[in-house]
């Protein structure tokens, strides 16, 4: 393994490149399969052991407390475990993409303000219109609004700090950041200036929990949910290669502007299912994306994809679950998974900080 | 043949290539040597189109590397630049097997694991294959993504001061295999060193650069000398003739 011996090689020996290439195949594809072994069987048991536990967190929430009101009870629980689902989901997906783009597996798509400016265009709605009006507009109009006003906004910033390539996606996530904190100061501003029944009634719609989902948006999100995910798994071999830095991507034939281009889209995209259905939960992608990458140890993008996605469904169905039973709606779903997701972040914090 | 014509770069005030025209060749070894801040690098990462010219066109055997796809300059050209972090698990062998990416597209098929495993035979990297690189040391580390540049089998590979960090046993070790690239795979390996002796003792021909220009070009016989180094280092050299090889003095 020593370069004098490679040098040794070359120099004494001049190898052609036809007979190395049968030489070393005989040799190292055996080695490279026994090798490759306990990765594979790790991943197989990862999903096992997800499978089950998503089986049994569903089992546990849809039949907890029914005392015999099926027919009343089961129809909502799975309507609420679809919303979980699609949401968890959505937030997975969209973290793990942003992690890999941005090199960072401690940043979220919320650091970029993505659901600080689905807040502030529900307060605006809420502080110009009035509470009535602005709940009368059709769901499915703010819906499209808001992720429409989210893709446009991400594609624009990231056209706008792309220059010659060198300035990178700090600068675009830095951009995020302080357009964020611009967000969030216009929109407390609002909350200052605005009548206290329109702030209760407002606040009632932004923290919209899971125990009221509008029906007529769990379609829509489940189609944009469905596109996010198409274009993650399509996408997935050119995730892979971005894990290497933009640098070795454009290298190895990436077109890296369309690429990242359409992957934020996907990104802002899935946030904004997130967001409409229940508002910001901040700590959920970092979580399950962190778990994720633990658990299966591999940079492929189709297995941290899935495994994350099904941690999230998981999380959200033990919480919700949780919350509903133990609880007893005292809270809500979002402050469980801050207080999980943020213990998780600060042993994060500490074990990045020792290695 | 790498054409590069009257490319220009500035960053704000400062011209950092100033109109450069070069003809790379489609074999051997070139090395490209200069003080710092001459617009080595900077030319090095606009030919292999990973920072965008403020003018002028680079054509590799024709392909405009800016306007052509990606996938297809990738087919033709490669660099190794400096080690970048990365946080993801990636093993030798998946690093390597990266390299198969333009070819391939993340499906490997029996030709692309031929390729990665002969890459990974030539770089001597047989026992570290499913070690992980972040665990490597740094010359280990430079093996690997050149194996990874060697699997991805371009005729041209460009590689942005290779010799950086390493010791001479190291340095010496990734310098004779480039060489061996270049005479027994008829690739044609355009590096830029600062060590000069390494640029003279296995270069084909050596590009001197001062100021965003190129200042002297050719055979190490013709740079490898006292007033052409002076003229691009603006500094007193000695050059001595070493078994056959020209070796310059520059310590006192």
């Amino acid at each position: 393994m020593r370069p004098p011996k490679a040098a040794a090689r070359i120099a004494d020996a001049p190898v052609t490149p036809g007979a190395s290439v049968a030489q070393v195949t005989d040799q190292a594809e055996p080695a490279r399969a026994s090798a490759g072994r306990p990765l594979e069987r790790r991943l197989v048991l990862v999903f096992v052991s997800l499978g089950a536990l998503l089986t049994g967190s569903l089992a546990l929430y849809l039949t907890w407390g029914v005392d015999g009101h099926w027919d009343f009870a089961l129809p909502r629980r799975l309507e609420q475990v679809a919303a979980l689902a699609i949401v968890g989901v959505a937030i997975a997906v969209s973290t793990v993409i942003f992690q890999t783009l941005t090199q960072n597996r401690i940043l979220t798509p919320s650091i970029m303000g993505f659901d600080a400016l689905y807040v502030l265009l529900a307060t605006t709605l809420v502080f110009v219109l009035g509470s009535t009006v602005a709940e009368s507009i059709d769901p499915l109009l703010m819906f499209g609004v808001n992720a429409g006003l989210m893709m446009g906004a991400a594609t624009l910033l990231f056209k706008a700090v792309l220059g010659d390539g060198t300035r990178g996606l700090y600068t675009m996530v830095l951009v995020g950041v302080i357009a964020g904190t611009f967000f969030g100061s216009l929109t407390s501003f609002m909350f200052r200036v605005m009548d206290p029944n329109e702030f209760d009634r407002l606040m009632d719609q932004l923290f919209a929990s899971f125990n009221a989902i509008d029906t007529e948006l769990l379609g829509i999100s489940a189609v944009l949910l469905g596109a996010g995910i198409l274009v993650a798994y399509r996408m997935a071999p050119r995730l892979d290669v971005l894990t290497l830095g933009r640098e070795r991507a454009i290298t190895l034939g990436l077109d890296y502007d369309r690429t990242v281009t359409a992957l934020l889209l996907a990104v802002a995209g899935l946030v904004s299912v997130s967001t409409a259905l229940v508002g910001p939960i901040t700590f959920l992608g970092l979580l399950v994306a962190n778990l994720a990458y633990q658990l299966t140890r591999t940079h492929r993008h189709v297995v941290n994809l899935t495994a994350a996605g099904l941690l999230a469904i998981v999380a959200l169905v033990l919480g919700q679950a949780l919350l509903a039973h133990v609880l007893h709606f005292q809270g809500t779903l979002s402050s469980i998974i801050n207080v999980v997701g943020g213990v998780y972040f600060i042993a994060l914090l500490l074990k990045e900080a020792r290695a | 043949m790498i054409t590069i014509q009257d490319i220009t770069k500035s960053y704000g005030e400062a011209t950092v290539v100033d109109g450069v025209f070069l003809n790379l060749p489609d074999a051997g070894v070139t090395s490209i040597i200069g003080p710092n801040g001459a617009g080595k690098s900077t030319l090095l990462s606009i030919v292999s189109r990973i920072l965008g010219a403020d003018a002028g066109t680079v054509a590799v055997e024709g392909l405009d590397v800016f306007r052509s796809p990606s996938k297809d300059v990738a087919k033709k050209l490669s660099i190794l630049r400096q080690d970048q972090h990365t946080s993801a698990r990636i093993t030798v062998g998946e690093l390597v097997e990266f390299g198969r990416y333009p070819h391939s597209h993340g499906r490997l098929t029996p030709e692309c694991r031929a390729a990665v495993a002969s890459a990974i035979d030539y770089c001597d990297l047989g026992d570290l294959t499913e070690r992980p690189i972040h665990q490597l040391s740094g010359g280990q580390r430079q093996r690997a993504y050149v194996a990874m540049v060697l699997a991805q089998d371009t005729r041209y590979v460009l590689l942005d001061e290779p010799l950086n960090n390493l010791d001479m046993v190291h340095a010496t070790g990734l310098m004779r295999l480039l060489r061996g690239l270049a005479d027994t795979h008829g690739k044609s390996v355009v590096l830029v060193l600062h060590d000069i002796n390494y640029a003279s003792v296995y270069s084909d021909r050596i590009i001197a650069m001062r100021d965003g220009a190129v200042v002297q070009d050719g055979p190490p016989a013709r740079v490898m000398t006292p007033e052409a180094l002076e003229s691009v280092y603006g500094m007193a050299f000695h050059v001595h003739e070493l078994d056959g090889d020209r070796m310059a003095a520059y310590f006192r």
